[in-house]
């Protein structure tokens, strides 16, 4: 069909070019902020924008309709420039509610845009919000350029035409602000219409009107009022050339997993138990079974991670899912799976602790469990994403870790990355490393007996997969004599086999990346991982321009690290770790390299604003 | 040329390993039952797997001559459910004890059952924990003194076949450690069965808890204290002497005096679609009944590796073979 672009006519209006805008949606989660921040981003990817965003969800399904514990919001930049993170300030708050408006507002910059619907602040949506008095008349929003908009009757009268009851011309609301803002930013309608017709065409057509009659609304809204003086318009970023997409953390990780599996001529079994935020992960490879993707919803995290090392065991490419809770319990697990050396990945996407702690809120603070959370001595390969797009990398890397060394290998992501989006440059597929598995192959009883634990150049055992002739062998949780597998609980032994997965660990920095510094050689050096990358990259780059000497470091393997970590250390006067925990990267640093690292740190269940990081730099530096 | 396969004995499902189970153990014999099935039905030892978890029973993978994994403890069925899914042609057999299936994994058990994975479970029931020196266990009657019970158990025991049945099972059955022939016999239709077949084994441990299943393994008293299920067949024990009748939903002992005759009895029906019967029989509890021995219950359900695996094969061919160029341009795209 014919999509009716043609009725968004561009504006008449003064465009004022701006070179990023950081604009947030706020709503009570069933207002729609998600669907709308999706693809105001989408939008702005396919223009060639860079973007970054922060979806930003209450823990309930349904909190309260109106009240503050419901709000949920979504934060989008999109930049002429390369960006690495989703805004600290914004240009323009789209604010639902009063409940939105007043949990939002103050992180508005001064005489930003402010636009509210202004039907939605009587005296009940201010009660539910626990407000005495309307914000939009105490002076709350005085230093913004406030914008009341009669959004729920603009939007009633908008879909009148479809017939649709006033409960569901209500829904549209969300496709009216995205009218407005579309119109503000100069954004192409043409995706969000091809959405609205594959979402609803076929199943409710009257509603892909009315979503269509509300958009073109708000976009008419904009050109109409006198309250916009003009637009503004954000031109293309220079990205390196390539084919992009956008893509969140999640689903990346889902699809480096795929790519890994194919890489290495494996087919790839997910063990997984649902939890926030980790879940998006099972969903998305749950999709792919003609990859040959097999997922196993399990009864819980224990039989997720032991399911995936029978398939370990059986060959395939094993892969287990959580977040911190359900980490926590794996771990008797993921120590068998390193007894018994086989590969797989487990994967931990961070949210807030301890216990239930903060589910849909980021944090850094399993880092040291991933490290240390088994008995005995259990280290672990572990790799932490460093951005959305990073994720697809990072599965890559772990199974090229893992199948080289026979290891399980940890991937770190969390709660920010994994819902937070970002273009990825589409690889060529011939581009991507081939990762070389073998399995020895089946022997007549020849005399010489299969060595299960013989090691070669890397100490990995060799990977004998049952239904190989004359290679039974037996595996398990007991100590294990070198070379023979055979139990044993010799005393030397063991000390030896401590040692040597120990080793094995140890040598696979020869197989990963040296550490990059971004910046001079000497005074500051900012030393970050996993996902604040792009916020602690992005206030380096504002020191470096504020005229300090400040290098930047990123780490994405934390076990074994880079092997030029310590000399890069040393060559600093001061060292800042900035972390969303209390300093657990700091005590690993300490403790390897005896260096006296500061710490910056962040336990709020938010990611890191350029500013604050900005200014801890500067105070040290 | 000759085509014949070679013939496996049941010393060569045996592995180089000692054997470390206190003399007199009933593990002995259900190893040496467990070699003569594998021989018999002509199992290979590369495609055979033994799965365990943890406890005296659980080391029996080490014996065997095949793959094994001795795990962590209850996960057995975990493990087992992600190397079947994945390697469906091969022979999946997990051991587990009382305290390993019904305690610490009660819930994997319950899982792998109702999802009818094509496995065969065999339950070393001694109720007590061995390897960890004698305390007891889920299936200790209450009042019994243990280690960790001076002044008696206050459990309520738990019934392994009835939790079996509870949880869909479509293979059930019950034998003995010292009953060679019918140990055998009951292997044997396990590894038949397609889906979880489900055996709990009455296994003695001379050393924490000698003599507790005596009444069903002595050669004088199991006639009376157990009554071997045969399909279609009525349930006759005590050498023909007596039977059991349902009374309503009540089982009750009768004597085959004249006044009630074979026909008066419940006949085994090891196929009903319903478990009903087969719960019956799983709570006729010593000494007020005799103890069913054989197979409760054989039932045929899809299981759960031919449908992980149906859907793999369903969508390669309505999908096509996953091709990672058009993954990565499927959706929105632009190019710079
Ligand atoms: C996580 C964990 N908890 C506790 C133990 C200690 N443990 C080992 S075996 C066992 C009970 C074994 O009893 P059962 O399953 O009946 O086997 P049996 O030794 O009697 O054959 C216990 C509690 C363990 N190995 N791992
Ligand atoms: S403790 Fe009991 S169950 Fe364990 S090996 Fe000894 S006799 Fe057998």
């Amino acid at each position: 069909m014919i999509l009716p672009t043609d009725q968004f006519p561009p504006t008449q209006k003064p465009s004022e070019s701006v070179s990023g805008v950081t604009v947030r949606l706020a709503g009570d989660s069933g207002d729609g902020m998600q669907l709308l921040g999706t693809q105001l981003t989408n939008t702005s990817a396919l223009s060639g924008n860079d973007v970054a965003t922060f979806p930003d969800f209450p823990a309930e399904i349904r909190a309260p309709r109106g009240t503050r514990a419901g709000v949920s919001g979504f934060q989008v930049q999109f930049s002429a420039e390369e960006i690495f993170t989703p805004g600290d300030g914004l240009d323009a708050l789209v604010c639902m509610n009063p409940a939105a408006l007043i949990t939002n507002i103050s992180d508005l910059k001064k005489s930003g845009i402010l636009i509210v619907n202004s039907d939605s602040f009587d005296a009940k949506d201010l009660k539910l919000a626990k407000l005495e008095v309307s914000p939009l008349e105490d002076g709350t929003t005085d230093p913004y350029r406030t914008i009341h908009v009669p959004m729920t009757k603009l939007t009633r009268g908008a879909v009148e035409s479809t017939g649709l009851s006033t409960k569901f011309a209500d829904r549209c609301k969300n496709f009216f602000a995205m009218g407005l803002v579309f119109w503000l930013f100069g954004r192409d309608v043409e995706p969000t219409l091809r959405f609205i017709d594959n979402k609803f065409g076929k199943k409710a057509p009257e509603v892909a009107e009315a979503n269509r009659l509300a958009l073109k609304a708000g976009w008419n809204y904009g050109e109409t009022t006198e309250d916009f003086a003009s637009t503004y318009q954000v031109s293309a970023a220079e990205l390196p050339s390539g084919t992009y997409k956008n893509v969140m953390g999640n689903q990346a990780l889902a699809w480096g997993l795929v790519a890994a599996a194919k890489l290495s001529e494996k087919e790839l079994f997910l063990g997984s138990y649902p939890i926030t935020p980790a879940s998006d992960i099972l969903h998305e490879l749950s999709k792919h079974k003609n990859f040959g993707v097999r997922t196993f919803q399990a009864e819980d995290e224990i039989a997720a991670v032991c399911s995936a090392i029978g398939a370990a065991f059986g060959g395939s490419m094993a892969v287990t899912t959580s977040s911190g809770p359900g980490i926590a319990l794996k771990g008797e697990g993921m120590g068998l799976a390193l007894m018994l050396e086989l590969p797989m990945i487990i994967i931990d996407v961070q949210r807030g602790g301890p216990s239930t702690g903060l589910p849909t809120k980021t944090e850094q603070s399993d880092l040291l469990m991933a490290m240390h959370g088994r008995n005995g001595e259990s280290p672990l390969p572990v790799i932490a994403a460093c951005s959305p797009a990073d994720c697809f990398q990072a599965a890559i890397e772990a199974w090229q870790v893992a199948t080289k060394y026979m290891v399980p290998v940890m991937i770190l992501s969390d709660g920010y990355i994994a819902n937070g989006a970002e273009p990825w440059r589409i690889p060529e597929v011939d581009s991507l490393p081939k990762i070389p598995v073998s399995h020895p192959s089946g022997q007549k009883l020849s005399g010489e007996p299969f060595l299960p634990y013989k090691r070669d150049e890397n100490l990995a055992r060799p990977w004998a997969i049952p239904g190989t002739e004359g290679l039974m062998h037996r595996v398990g949780g007991l100590e294990k004599e070198d070379g023979t597998g055979n139990v044993s609980y010799d005393p030397d032994n063991h000390q030896h086999m401590v040692e040597t997965r120990a080793r094995k660990i140890a040598m696979a920095a020869d197989f990963i990346d040296e550490l990059d510094v971004d910046g001079p050689e000497n005074g500051t050096l900012v030393l970050s991982w996993g996902g604040t990358y792009g916020s602690c990259r992005t206030a380096v780059k504002t020191c470096q321009a504020n005229g300090k000497s400040v290098a930047h470091a990123h780490l994405r393997w934390i076990n074994p690290f880079p092997k030029n970590l310590g000399e890069i250390l040393k060559r600093y006067d001061n060292v800042l770790i900035p972390e969303l925990n209390t300093g657990q990267l700091r005590l690993l640093i300490r403790n390897e390299f005896m260096v006296d690292a500061k710490g910056f740190n962040k336990i709020k269940g938010k990611p890191f604003a350029v500013s604050e990081l900005v200014e801890a730099i500067e105070a040290i530096a | 040329m000759s085509t014949e396969l070679p013939v496996l004995k049941a010393k060569d499902f045996e592995s180089d390993q000692d054997v470390r189970w206190c003399p007199g153990c009933g593990d002995y014999s259900i190893l040496a039952q467990m070699k003569k099935v594998l021989a018999d039905i002509g199992a290979k030892q590369e495609s055979t797997v033994f799965v365990s978890g943890i406890g005296c029973s659980s080391r029996f993978p080490y014996y065997m001559n095949t793959y094994g994994m001795h795990s962590i403890h209850g996960r057995a069925p975990a493990f087992a459910t992600g190397l079947k899914s994945t390697r469906p042609e091969l022979d999946v057999w997990v051991i587990t004890g009382d305290g390993d299936a019904l305690s610490i994994g009660g819930n994997h058990l319950m899982h792998v059952i109702r999802r009818n994975l094509d496995i065969n479970i065999v339950l070393f029931n001694n109720s007590i924990y061995g390897l960890t020196k004698g305390q007891y266990s889920p299936t200790s009657k209450i009042g019994k003194v243990t280690k960790s019970t001076p002044r008696g158990s206050i459990d309520h025991p738990l019934n392994p076949l009835s939790i079996a049945l509870a949880a869909e099972g479509t293979f059930v059955a019950r034998s003995v450690d010292s009953h060679i022939k019918h140990l055998v016999a009951t292997l044997k239709r396990a590894s038949e069965h397609k889906g979880t077949s489900f055996v709990e084994v009455y296994q003695n441990c001379n050393v924490f808890n000698d003599g507790i299943w005596e009444y069903a393994k002595s050669k004088k008293t199991k006639d009376e204290t157990t009554v071997v299920l045969e399909h279609g067949k009525p349930l006759v024990f005590a050498n023909g002497k007596k039977g059991i009748r349902l009374n309503g939903f009540e089982p009750e002992v009768v004597e085959l005096d004249g006044n009630v005759s074979v026909d008066d009895l419940l006949f085994h029906d090891e196929k009903s679609t319903q478990p009903h019967l087969a719960n019956v029989l799983a709570r006729m509890r010593h000494p007020e009944f005799p103890e069913p021995i054989g197979v409760f219950r054989a039932v045929e359900r899809q299981t759960y590796d031919e449908g992980i695996n149906q859907q793999v094969v369903d969508a390669r061919e309505e999908q096509g073979d996953g091709d990672l160029a058009k993954l990565f341009a499927s959706g929105d795209t632009w190019t710079v």
